[in-house]
């Protein structure tokens, strides 16, 4: 099994009596995209930069692409990851080419190699007609998919994606989360941190959710089930005269309850062997049966139930 | 000089051409140095008092140091501030270059076109000097020591005004308090040019040679504490890492 693309043990950063995260532990495997989900000040982009190594950890240890962080890494270690800040932070006086050609220079990838490199770089984000561009002439979308074109340049062991559709129209998100899509079929391992739990979701192999501490990881699936039980949602064109009875009556169904007007949620170990059962006690019942299917829980019910934890507790 | 402080010098000086604020004022103040002296020594005449050709050929030979003195710190204070606010430091910052390359790839940046516009405007004077001036002032300003200080003394000067406006810049949170910070800050240097301009110390090569070695291990001291002040996450989060 490959050695994991991050690791990190007990990772804790504070700013004088503030902190900004603390005692994060987890692992990223090698080509995994991993998504980082946290509300705002949650810590998402100190972690960034500090397994970035553009920040000291004030205790803890990680290793990023095999090689730990510590004082004297960093060159070697940035030079085997990239990282796409926020903001696209691209030089606007100067060319899309120009900017990238600065950015080869500070990797190190010689002048002979490097027009390759960025044309190469450029095209695999569909931005080969506009080298000659001025950077300033660009949209927020294009500077930030020529800001991604500038992490690939170096053939980065681990990339961390910090926010990268934030601010982006609908077409342009798009665009990027297929260029992200992109950089799992070459193998990239992706740290991802955003909001949109969409995009995580339809991203990642595995989340986290952190608030300061570690929430929870694991995949979005496997989030679900430990945070929400099985139910099974049953929509009547009235509402049933007796709900109480007609649930205890089937035997594999648990506890239940009313979302509204002829909805209710009834839990099931076995959806799929308590739902039959269900829809023969609704029609022998006289019921007029609209819906009846699992209760699909999304990554965003996991997450509010977690960062509403956090509330509850601050409170 | 490595490969990633060239690649920084490239970069900063590609960016500055196009940077109409650093254009303008890399014109304007050669300009306003040039007219100072012309007008003033080109006005003396043979057997004007002694101290007066000296009291105005060390003013006008002052000025020529305002050059490397205060150009450079236009450049330096924008140098880091001014990438951080325009968010284009966070990006390099990830990269694997060192702060010492990134350091000295924008102090030449800033020091090449320096020294270029100083030596000009000092051939120009002396050009103009020699061929219209009075034989009593061409007799002071043509003079090898005063030639040797200039040659040692404007790339030395530019350096350690660039060493003091990045000083100040990775400390500071706004671009124009870091420039009229770095302006006032290398007056102090320009009261002890003066001593040599207004002839206080007696202008020989020798003591010319002997001040570009002082001002070379100011320079070299200067780096050093510029490299170590250059803190990553106070640059960044206005902490510092300690």
């Amino acid at each position: 099994m490959d050695a994991p693309a991050i690791r990190a043990t007990g990772l804790t950063k504070r700013f004088g009596q503030r902190t900004a995260f603390q005692d994060l532990t987890f692992e990223v495997g090698a080509g995994e995209v991993f998504g980082f989900l946290g509300p705002n000040g949650a810590g998402k982009t100190t972690t960034v930069r500090v397994l970035g190594t553009l920040i000291r950890p004030t205790s803890g240890s990680a290793e990023v692409a095999g090689v730990p962080l510590a004082d004297g890494s960093g060159p070697d270690l940035r030079s085997l990851v990239a990282v796409m800040p926020e903001n696209p932070g691209m030089y606007l006086r100067l060319t899309v080419y120009d900017n990238l050609e600065y950015f080869a220079g500070l990797y190190g990838i010689p002048r002979a190699k490097a027009r390759e490199r960025i044309l190469a770089s450029l095209d695999t984000v569909g931005m080969a007609t506009r080298a000659s561009d001025f950077a300033g002439s660009l949209s927020k979308g294009l500077r930030q998919r020529a800001s991604l074109a500038r992490t690939l340049l170096s053939d980065p062991k681990v990339l961390f994606l910090d926010e990268p559709t934030s601010g982006l129209d609908p077409v342009a998100t798009r665009e990027v989360r297929e260029l992200i899509e992109g950089l799992r079929t070459r193998g990239v391992t992706v740290f991802l941190t955003t909001h949109r739990l969409d995009e995580a979701e339809r991203l990642c192999d595995r989340i986290a959710v952190m608030n300061t501490t570690l929430r929870v990881v694991g995949r979005p699936d496997d989030l679900r089930r430990q945070l929400f039980e099985s139910a099974i949602e049953v929509r009547t064109a009235r509402p049933l005269e007796d709900p109480s009875a007609l649930f205890a009556s089937v035997g594999a169904a648990g506890a239940w309850s009313q979302n509204g007007d002829g909805v209710y949620h009834v839990k099931a170990d076995d959806v799929a062997a308590t739902t039959p059962e269900l829809a023969r006690a609704l029609v022998a019942a006289g019921a007029d049966v609209l819906r009846l299917a699992e209760v699909e829980r999304t990554l965003e019910d996991v997450y509010l139930q977690l960062v509403n934890e956090d509330v509850e507790v601050r409170r | 000089m490595n490969s990633r402080a060239m690649a920084v010098l490239r970069k900063e000086l590609r960016d500055f051409r196009r940077n109409k604020f650093i254009v303008a004022t890399m014109i304007a103040l050669p300009l306003f140095v040039l007219f100072v002296p012309f007008s003033s020594v080109l006005g003396l005449k043979e057997g004007t008092a002694q101290s007066v050709v000296r009291a105005t050929l060390g003013s006008a030979g002052l000025v020529f140091f305002l050059v490397p003195l205060i150009l450079p710190t236009v450049i330096a204070g924008y140098s880091v501030i001014g990438e951080r606010e325009q968010g284009t430091l966070e990006p390099v910052l990830t990269t694997p270059v060192r702060e010492a390359e990134l350091l000295i790839g924008k102090a030449l940046s800033a020091v090449i076109p320096c020294v270029a516009i100083s030596y000009l405007l000092f051939g120009i004077y002396l050009a103009v000097v020699h061929s219209s001036a009075a034989p009593v002032v061409r007799q002071l300003v043509v003079q090898s020591s005063q030639i040797v200080a200039v040659i040692l003394f404007v790339p030395l000067l530019a350096l350690f005004s660039i060493w003091v406006g990045l000083a100040i810049s990775v400390r500071s949170n706004d671009v124009r308090v870091a420039q009229q910070l770095s302006g006032l800050a290398v007056f102090p240097m320009l009261g002890l040019i003066a001593l040599f301009t207004f002839r206080v110390i007696s202008p020989t090569v020798t003591v010319a040679l002997s001040g570009a070695v002082l001002l070379a291990v100011l320079d070299a001291v200067a780096w050093r504490v510029v490299s170590a002040m250059f803190d990553r996450e106070r640059i960044l989060t206005r902490y510092g890492s300690s």
